[in-house]
């Protein structure tokens, strides 16, 4: 019993994090109907330059470096690429993030190289024991920081004008410009939180039991996208749904590997995909998606 | 009838047919168009016959990885750009053609820590039955594939990636596991693709493994090329074509929506075998994570950068995304700024990503329609100016 806890609250933070990815993936979807593949060599970046500067600076100022940079790279491959072309087949719009992808992703790869690097997180390799559940405080932090995030990110969707905004943009695009919202603007905002998020993710992804940035963490953070895909696209419930089931599934089928040897040694790195392919075979739209309805 | 003046531009390309030829009449004009275009095929596939009498192991064998690469990104064409399903599952398809075709017709290796099983069928057949592998893996995954729209179908296909390399790992006595396992030499009723048996000399010209199989990839190339047109420009492909446009509009019209999205799931994944055969031959030896996602994106790259729904347009882009990596490596003593793999400066592989990626973000903010939009931009240009020459 306390081993399946112990799996259960691992599962809860990695979900928690997988959620956060999910949650900028979504928003920048709602706002600009963009799949945005980039969203991993954003995580990257941002670890990458937390990395970095960590040294000099110090931990805290390194992450809000890091969250800054990220979100403003966001910020420009918006302004100067994608609201270009918001004309453009949907198909064309994500397979440029793609190509976007591959530049960013190519060069931190060749950045980092073989390297282990260190965000120098303060808490270390800590580990926290609640009775007879034990969790790294890496992990613990994780789920405080995430729900805090995404309670705020909620909260603004439905008290702010910009989520108000995003919303509407998102439920009917024309009829939201004729009501004088600036989609520019909007989508600008999505794409800043969304690049701030994916940051602050990989603070935690990089951490202990993980140990440190490595290009594979682009890989990793991949399982953001069925998480997105099974709670529904469009739907920002469906983000944190899909983020935590990705998230305990994942963890569960990792921690019971030994008596699961029959699906095939390494499962639990696929799990997420396969429950995201369950799900889609039952619901295609996702479990929160809006079903697309046709009017003839 | 006046003057004809033909001008063709040599980034037409094949099957993008020439430039109208000036001719005098509508008529004339209209029986005529589609003869050049043949013609400038046939000229083109000549040039690429004649060719293995001149150029050197290194070229042929790179002009084979970018005929299976043509392939491949043919299929890819049908489903992303004719039908409007993104799919980034493309390197699973291709994995289950190579893998299949070695274990097909490849021998089985006891020894070692590694063994692997294989049935030593004939390459031809094994090739045959690897594409129809294919196909029925393509079929399994269109309950998913059919009903799924877009962007979904992009991140359900991104799955099967992932998935396929797990399963592929852990059937290592297909695939060989992790250390992969050897492909076997292609060869036609007798004939072996390989640099003996039989020793062939044609016009002084020694016949090694890279000029025999040149010739596969041009025949079989070709042949999917020809397919692919066909049924894009018959009924099919106008079903597709108004799949894509509005689900709705064609389903009025009479088309079955799902089962069309099916078929050309089914077609795009055959394609994808054969393609996986070939690049399977090329590197000669695969293991489950030669098709790793980064494969599925090269694709999406070349369909891209040649036009998306052009069938032309998937070759020249397959050529240039294929290419790249291997003239950058074989000139990167005379390209400066290129440095050794591992130590730390820019390496072939890793510029020709960057050149491909950049490319794929300049072309579609710059050219949305690709080479083959430039190309179709050059042929109006061509015609204007016939149809001014040519008297009314």
């Amino acid at each position: 019993m306390t081993t399946f806890l112990s799996f259960l609250l691992n599962g809860l933070s990695l979900g928690s994090l997988y959620a956060l990815i999910a949650l900028g993936f979504v928003i920048i979807y709602k706002a600009s109907e963009i799949l945005n593949f980039a969203h991993g060599a954003f995580l990257l970046l941002g670890a990458y330059v937390i990395a970095r500067v960590e040294p000099s600076v110090g931990f805290a100022a390194a992450v809000a470096i890091g969250i800054a940079v990220t979100a403003l790279v966001a910020l420009a491959s918006e302004k100067i690429l994608f609201s270009r072309i918001r004309s453009a087949h949907v198909a064309s719009l994500t397979i440029m993030t793609l190509g976007l992808d591959v530049l960013i992703t190519t060069d931190l790869t060749r950045r980092i190289g073989s390297s282990v690097m260190s965000l120098g997180q303060p808490w270390g390799a800590d580990v926290v024991r609640l009775g007879d559940v034990s969790i790294s405080e890496n992990r613990l932090t994780a789920i405080g920081v995430a729900f805090v995030l995404i309670g705020l990110l909620f909260a603004a969707f439905r008290f702010t004008s910009w989520g108000v905004a995003l919303r509407a943009a998102a439920e009917d695009p024309e009829a939201a410009a004729l009501m004088g919202i600036r989609q520019a603007r909007v989508g600008a905002v999505a794409w800043l939180i969304a690049g701030g998020l994916a940051a602050v993710a990989a603070v935690f992804l990089t951490g202990s039991p993980t140990p440190g940035l490595e290009p594979n963490l682009r890989t990793i953070a991949f399982a953001a996208f069925p998480a997105a895909i099974l709670g529904g696209l469009d739907s920002t419930t469906g983000a944190l749904a899909g983020g935590l089931i990705v998230g305990v599934a994942e963890s569960l089928f990792a921690g019971y590997s030994s008596s699961l040897t029959f699906l095939g040694g390494g499962f639990s790195i696929v799990v997420p995909y396969v429950v995201m392919m369950l799900v889609l075979v039952v619901r295609p739209a996702g479990l929160f998606g809006t079903k697309e309805l046709h009017r003839v | 009838m006046s003057d004809t003046t033909t001008q063709s531009s040599p980034a037409a390309g094949p099957g993008t047919g020439a430039p109208g030829a000036a001719a005098g009449t509508r008529r004339a004009l209209q029986l005529r168009r589609p003869a050049t275009g043949s013609l400038l095929l046939i000229l083109f596939v000549a040039v690429l016959a004649v060719l293995p009498f001149y150029l050197e192991e290194f070229w042929l064998r790179t002009g084979f990885a970018v005929f299976g690469a043509a392939i491949g990104a043919i299929g890819l064409n049908i489903l992303v750009g004719t039908t409007g399903q993104l799919s980034l599952g493309h390197a699973f398809f291709l994995a289950v053609g190579g893998i299949s075709y070695c274990w097909l017709s490849g021998e089985s290796n006891d020894s070692g820590s590694h063994p692997y099983v294989g049935l030593g069928l004939p390459p031809l057949v094994g090739m045959v039955l690897a594409v129809g592998i294919s196909g029925l893996a393509g079929l399994l995954f269109s309950p998913i594939g059919a009903r799924l729209k877009g962007l979904y179908l992009g991140i359900a296909s991104l799955g099967l990636v992932f998935v396929g390399i797990h399963v592929f790992n852990s059937a290592s006595e297909v695939s060989g596991g992790h250390n992969g396992r050897t492909v076997p030499d292609f060869s036609l009723f007798g004939f072996t693709f390989d640099d003996t048996d039989p020793d062939l000399y044609v016009l002084n010209v020694e016949f090694e493994k890279f000029e025999r199989l040149w010739y596969l990839g041009l025949v079989l190339a070709v042949g999917c090329y020809l397919f692919a047109r066909a049924a894009l420009n018959g009924r099919p492909g106008r079903a597709l074509r108004a799949v894509r446009d509005s689900e709705i509009a064609a389903s009025v019209n009479g088309v079955n929506v799902t089962a069309y999205r099916a078929r050309a799931f089914l077609l795009s994944s055959m394609y994808a075998g054969l393609s996986g055969v070939l690049f399977a031959l090329a590197i000669g030896s695969v293991a489950p994570e030669s098709f790793a996602i980064e494969i599925s994106v090269q694709y999406l790259a070349m369909i891209v950068l040649g036009g998306l729904g052009s069938v032309g347009g998937a070759c020249a882009g397959a050529a240039f995304v294929t290419a790249l990596p291997y003239v950058l490596r074989q000139y990167a003593e005379s390209i400066p700024g290129l440095s050794e793999p591992g130590t730390g400066g820019v390496s072939y592989s890793e510029a020709a990503r960057y050149a491909y990626g950049a490319a794929v973000i300049l072309v579609i903010v710059f050219w949305p329609s690709g080479l083959a939009g430039i190309a179709r931009g050059l042929k109006a240009i061509g015609s204007r100016r016939a149809s001014r020459q040519a008297p009314t």
